[in-house]
């Protein structure tokens, strides 16, 4: 399979994301510059985490206009797979590709430390090896991370099943403790922990590996 | 301002044949400041061992370089922003972090870690307390902000009070970065008629006067200096980062330095003083943030995130095309020349001529005065320390103190894990990441003790580099090399200089005996606020290469297990615990001398750990350091598991479970007799001290009478000792 990872100026978890598909896992990933008009061959999207175009205005808020979201949206409306990571979900809800906003933590502090989250739903290309009720220990590091969004639009997302995953012990205050969602045709999910930062042995978590490996296994199937 | 000294002033119009002019007096009174030319301290630094097999770049570059093995090396250097940090902390210590990332890229490493020293007034100084918290957080948030959107991890450092940081708090920065041999670049000028090339953000005038600021006392006007502290942009130095080491990549740049203190002059001047060349350039092409700068102004700006390099003449284009991508500035400003000189025009015009070698090398050297003994706070006899009355109370207190408590609140606030490196990050004796391209992992520790240089300035030295090189022992790494930040008052007092050379040589002894050549560093002085010196404050970084494997950390893992006392307990005899934190924090008092220090042992007691870590003995390990063992073993428990253990000690119990005797590391295994075996080849002590158990963490006295020391629930430890810090931060109003 191959990944395309996309690189923003400001992106800093792009060789991560590079490194956890490409050498922890195996299969092929490349770099996807932010003026690009196209994701060449990519069979699915990683958009990574950092501080994209520097993020001093609303994190995301001047990526959603860079040349390449528009082949990320059209990726995304044919269906491709789209994982929003950290700063990558702030991108996806900037975008519109994703419901809500990620606000600053609620103690107005950034944040990084392992958290535990539940996979709340397999119903998705990014959990589907996984099973429901599920616990991965990940790392988080944001400021601004709390999930965001208007009563209809939470009671929504869990009525279609599209709160991926939860966390255990909140950091940021986001509501419903939610930590990951995915859009309605479920092919695109953001999530602030970093599974890229879980997917090592020698890294004391190898937890984030099954999103990765669900996506893998999704469109193996979807090949097939 | 400082300015030159009359003696100085003679001696530039030696240099130039003639009265310099505005500009030219400025250039010469920041690259003669004591920040850029060590005026002071630069005959002592001769002192320190610079040499070994792997050091392939010693002090004079802007970071040291060792080999590690399979063509790969790391810089690394250590440097400090006290002063800036003091007038404005949040982008003071941003800054900070932005100034010594800039030094590792411009050798062509990528940063791949950053560790912190930072040391503040007491947060409940009942004078002080409000300022010294504002500040610690603004300080904390400035490391955090630069060094999280840059996206190199923040893995270590250490955080301390006392009062002498009231009005100057000490912030010193260490990075690290990781490159091949055939990747190093260095800050010179060479091939006369190559392109001199401006890169990175518009120069404005912040931070003009930022080198001498740093080399002049506070004062009430100090306040008033606020629009002398830079502007950090992370992101900008992100972008500055990729684009310099995809312009290195092209094999077009024969040059490179970053634009620190003293800013266009200190690059233009040294990188033509280290190629023996000369550097022409024409200000009116420098890209400007603000109108009608004169050319006094442009020179000595100290704006952020902005690198001088030196490109092969006929390729510049290869070098635009790279940072057009990035979408950074980079403009060809002059030419190397083969006169020797800095030439600086505008529009044209001649505005200074001064030859780059007198400039950058020629600054005067001053032998201070320092035939007096070094100032020392304290008295040296020890005051009768009473019995204490609750031991348990005792070691609560001490962990719910400043020095002792966890540090967490401060690290959650730094990206840890990005680059996937961190093997361990905050919290452990070193910090650990990996590098993957080779299979080896650098350990780094960083750590400096005011109160025990306070003391006694060599001494304490020499304990700093012990610890430093215990600490990274304990996780299993060799250490090999290290970098110095020597944070001082003013050296124009003797009482003061003294303290400055004694450190040193303190140093030097040890650094010698540790086989840690020092490749570089910082000396900070002038550290006094309305005429009160900081302490002597030295503060070491030393780095050391193990295998990559899962790290060997401080908890307690298993019930049953043996805990052990490598070392052994150590002895203390009263005038050496007067710079404890027992005698700080429980007697309120200060005396006499830091611990005794056998550096022949502590080695000993090195190569033991490291061998039964190598071996899979140690489940985990532990340094003994501030707060003594009783400290050491309640940070054991911090997972969980407690122990039952019993001292067989003649000391008094006070003096057993808190002193801080050097030469001691906890180990807990389910291999005794190899430990023990290890010890005995290794001519070190090692003591079984009792097993580790669920819930309690209990100390006897293993002697005849028997008694209970401590005895303690382990989540009671952990929550005073997790929570101490956020509770010193957020005080409860009173009334």
């Amino acid at each position: 399979m191959r990944f395309g990872v996309v690189v923003f100026p400001g992106s800093n978890c792009d060789h991560d994301a590079w490194y956890a598909v490409s050498h922890n896992l195996g299969h092929q990933a490349e770099f996807v510059w932010h003026d690009s008009t196209s994701l060449g061959n990519a069979d699915a999207v990683i958009l990574p985490g950092g501080f994209s175009y520097g993020d001093y205005l609303r994190c995301g808020a001047i990526a959603k206009f860079s040349p390449v979201m528009a082949a990320v949206k059209k990726f995304a409306q044919e269906g491709g797979l789209v994982l929003g990571i950290c700063n990558g979900f702030q991108i996806l809800v900037e975008s519109g590709l994703l419901p809500g906003a990620l606000l600053r933590n609620r103690n107005l502090r950034f944040v990084c430390r392992p958290v535990t989250v539940r996979i709340e739903t397999t119903n998705s290309p990014f959990t589907c090896a996984a099973t429901k009720g599920q616990l991965m220990k990940v790392p988080v590091a944001h400021g601004e991370g709390c999930y965001f969004a208007d009563q209809r639009t939470l009671d929504a997302l869990e009525a279609e099943d599209r709160v991926v995953m939860r966390y255990i012990d909140n950091p940021n205050g986001s509501l419903r403790d939610i930590a990951g969602i995915c859009s309605e045709r479920r092919n695109v999910m953001g999530m602030m922990p970093h599974p890229e930062r879980a997917a090592d042995p020698l890294l004391g978590s190898t937890d984030g590996r099954i999103v990765l490996e669900s996506m893998v296994r999704s469109m193996v199937s979807a090949h097939a | 301002m400082s300015d030159l000294a009359p003696s100085e002033l003679e001696k530039v119009r030696k240099i130039l044949g003639r009265e310099p002019n505005q500009t030219e007096t400025g250039i010469f009174t920041v690259m003669w400041s004591e920040h850029c030319s060590y005026k002071s301290s630069r005959l002592h630094l001769k002192k320190l061992p610079t040499r070994s097999d792997r050091v392939l770049v010693g002090p004079g570059e802007n970071a040291g370089i060792i080999d590690i093995g399979q063509g790969y090396a790391i810089a690394f250097k250590i440097e400090s922003h006290n002063h800036p940090s003091f007038i404005e902390p949040f982008q003071g210590a941003a800054t900070g972090v932005g100034g010594i990332l800039r030094d590792i890229f411009t050798m062509g490493a990528r940063p791949i870690a950053v560790l912190d020293a930072i040391r503040f007034g007491p947060l409940d100084d009942p004078e002080c307390g409000d300022r010294n918290r504002r500040i610690l957080e603004g300080v904390v948030a400035g490391i955090s902000h630069y060094g999280n959107c840059f996206g190199v991890p923040t893995v270590g450092g250490e955080t301390a009070f006392e009062r002498c940081y009231n009005g100057n708090p000490l912030v010193n920065v260490f990075a690290l970065g990781v490159f091949r041999h055939d990747e190093i670049f260095f800050g010179r000028a060479s091939g006369i008629g190559n392109p001199v090339i401006y890169v990175g953000a518009k120069t404005g005038r912040d931070g003009i006067h930022g080198a001498s600021m740093a080399s002049a006392e506070f004062t009430e006007e100090s306040k008033q200096k606020r629009p002398n502290v830079q502007v950090g942009d992370p992101f900008m130095e992100k972008l500055l980062l990729e684009a310099c080491i995809e312009a290195m990549h092209t094999g077009a740049v024969v040059g490179i330095q970053d634009m620190g203190a003293a800013g266009l002059t200190c690059s233009t001047c040294e990188m033509g003083s280290r190629a023996e060349t000369g550097v022409e350039i024409d200000l009116a092409r420098v890209p400007q943030r603000e109108s009608g700068m004169t050319p006094y102004e442009i020179m000595l700006s100290e704006s952020q995130e902005r690198m001088l390099l030196v490109a092969e003449k006929g390729r510049e284009e290869e070098v635009f095309a790279v940072f057009r991508k990035w979408g950074l500035d980079a403009v060809t400003i002059g030419e190397v020349t083969g006169d020797g000189k800095l030439r600086v025009k505008d529009h044209g015009v001649v505005v200074a001529e001064i030859p780059n070698r007198e400039l950058a090398d020629e600054a005067p050297l001053y032998e201070r005065p320092h035939s007096v003994a070094p100032y020392r706070p304290a008295p040296m006899e020890a005051p009768d320390i009473p019995r204490s009355r609750d031991l348990n109370a005792d070691l609560l207190e001490l962990l719910a103190s400043g020095d002792l408590c966890s540090k967490r609140w401060i690290w959650q606030q730094y990206d840890t894990s990005v680059r996937t490196n961190t093997l361990q990050g905050p919290g452990g004796d070193a910090a650990i990441v990996r590098i993957k391209e080779t299979g080896t992992s650098v350990a780094m520790s960083v750590d400096g003790n005011g109160r025990y240089c306070a003391l006694s300035p060599r001494e304490g030295a020499r304990l700093l580099v012990a610890e430093c090189c215990r600490n990274l022992s304990a996780v299993g790494a060799t250490p090999v090399a290290a970098t110095n930040n020597l944070n001082f008052g003013n050296p124009e007092r003797p009482e003061i200089m003294a303290q400055l050379v004694d450190a040193i040589e303190g140093i030097s002894e040890a650094c010698k005996h540790f086989e840690t050549p020092i490749t570089g560093g910082n000396v900070s002085l002038y550290n006094e606020t309305l005429g009160e010196a900081i302490w002597p404050t030295p503060v070491m970084g030393i780095v050391g290469l193990m295998k990559t494997a899962p790290p060997v950390t401080i908890s307690f893992k298993e019930e049953g297990r043996t805990v052990m006392l490598l070392g052994g307990l150590g002895t203390v005899d009263p005038t050496r615990f007067g710079g404890t934190q027992y005698a700080k924090v429980v007697l309120n008092k200060m005396w006499g001398l830091p611990p005794a220090l056998d550096m022949d042992y502590e080695k000993r007691v090195h190569s033991a750990i490291r061998e039964a870590i190598a071996l899979g003995l140690a489940e985990s390990s532990h340094d003994v350091g501030d707060g003594g063992l009783a400290v050491a073993l309640a940070e054991s428990c911090a997972e969980g598991i407690g122990a039952s253990l019993s001292l067989d000690s003649a000391l008094r119990p006070e003096f057993a479970l808190f002193h801080e005797g050097p030469s001691r590391i906890l180990v807990s295994t389910s291999a005794p007799e190899a430990i023990e075996k290890i010890a005995r080849e290794n001519n070190v002590e090692c003591l079984r001290l009792g097993v580790t158990m669920k819930e309690r963490l209990q100390i006897g006295n293993g002697s005849a009478t028997h008694e209970t020391w401590i005895d303690c629930r382990v989540d009671r430890l952990r929550e005073v000792w997790e929570n101490a810090l956020e509770n010193l931060l957020s005080p409860i109003p009173v009334g």
